[in-house]
């Protein structure tokens, strides 16, 4: 292969975009802080807010059946779900802020919401 | 022996044939991807795209819109995923890239390739499927946690297609409508 194919733009573009996938990751995956809350959806609706703090299990209702939520210890799973891939269940745990698991086919969803980071600020 | 004509009204031009024969390559690639496993669904090579790219170079945007759109509906025929989530997302994707090549082929061919082509569509065919699954599929913002490996792999992806592209072109020289056998 020759290099003469490529030519000044392709490299332009290509570190462009390189640049903005990078950039993708850090914007959108890499959030500081602690998860405090998780946001339970289904439809695409927000249907509760509920403390990590508390341990406890939700159903959320969508057309296949029962998404199963669990929360034990600061993190938040689903446990169970009638998706056929069972992509969501396998995500396992989730504990940092941003974090979501969606079960595309009962369109439910969970997202893990975090404070700045910041517990007190003294001024 | 009784032979079968087709309508002498309306032949196929050599343009028809050539676009046909590109559409047919395209599917045959589509259906030998179909049958490789992927980690995720939605990160596969695309390797389909090699034959839109050729049909943009060799005979216009407008060949490469029937080439693209022939093929999609094609492999949902042939794979059975015809009007399913997933041939709607292939369909955005597929006019989101046709709609890009559009544009990217206007751009100054002194400094930009076939190869910015392939990766500025490859980039329009996510942002395509993404819009259509955050609009319709999945109305929720977690659609958006997808974007980075989705990204990468549409890139690597994109960058491989057109290299492909580049060197096919370049060792074969723009094929000739020959008759058929």
């Amino acid at each position: 292969m020759r290099l003469a194919l490529f030519k000044a733009g392709d490299l332009l573009i290509a570190t462009l975009l390189a640049a903005s996938c990078f950039g993708s990751f850090y914007f959108l995956w890499y959030q500081r802080g602690q998860a405090s809350h998780v946001l339970l959806y289904q439809h695409g609706q927000l249907v509760k807010r509920w403390p990590l703090r508390l341990d406890s299990q939700f159903a959320l209702h969508g057309p296949l059946g029962a998404t199963l939520v669990e929360i034990r210890q600061g993190r938040a799973r689903i446990a169970a779900d009638p998706s056929p891939r069972q992509y969501c269940v396998q995500q396992g745990w989730l504990s940092r802020p941003g974090s979501t698991a969606l079960c595309l086919p009962n369109r439910t969803a969970i997202t893990l919401e975090g404070d700045s980071g910041h517990d007190s600020l003294a001024f | 022996m009784t032979h079968w004509h087709s309508d002498p009204l309306t032949p196929a031009t050599t343009h028809d044939l050539q676009l046909a024969r590109l559409a047919a390559v395209g599917l045959a690639l589509s259906l030998l991807e179909s049958a490789i496993p992927s980690p995720l669904p939605g990160i596969k090579p695309g390797l389909a795209n090699i034959v839109t790219l050729i049909a943009l170079h060799q005979l216009g945007w407008r060949a490469a819109a029937w080439v693209s759109l022939l093929r999609i509906v094609g492999a949902g025929v042939l794979l059975g995923s015809l009007f399913t989530p997933g041939f709607w997302l292939s369909l955005a994707g597929g006019t989101g890239s046709l709609l890009m090549l559009g544009l990217a082929s206007r751009l100054p061919t002194r400094y930009f390739s076939l190869l910015s082509h392939s990766m500025l569509a490859g980039m329009a065919h996510l942002a395509g499927q993404l819009l259509l699954a955050r609009l319709w599929l999945i109305p929720h913002d977690g659609v958006w946690q997808l974007l980075p490996p989705l990204m990468l792999s549409s890139l690597l992806a994109s960058m491989a297609t057109g290299v492909l592209t580049l060197t096919l072109l370049e060792q074969h020289p723009p094929c000739q409508a020959k008759p058929l056998p």
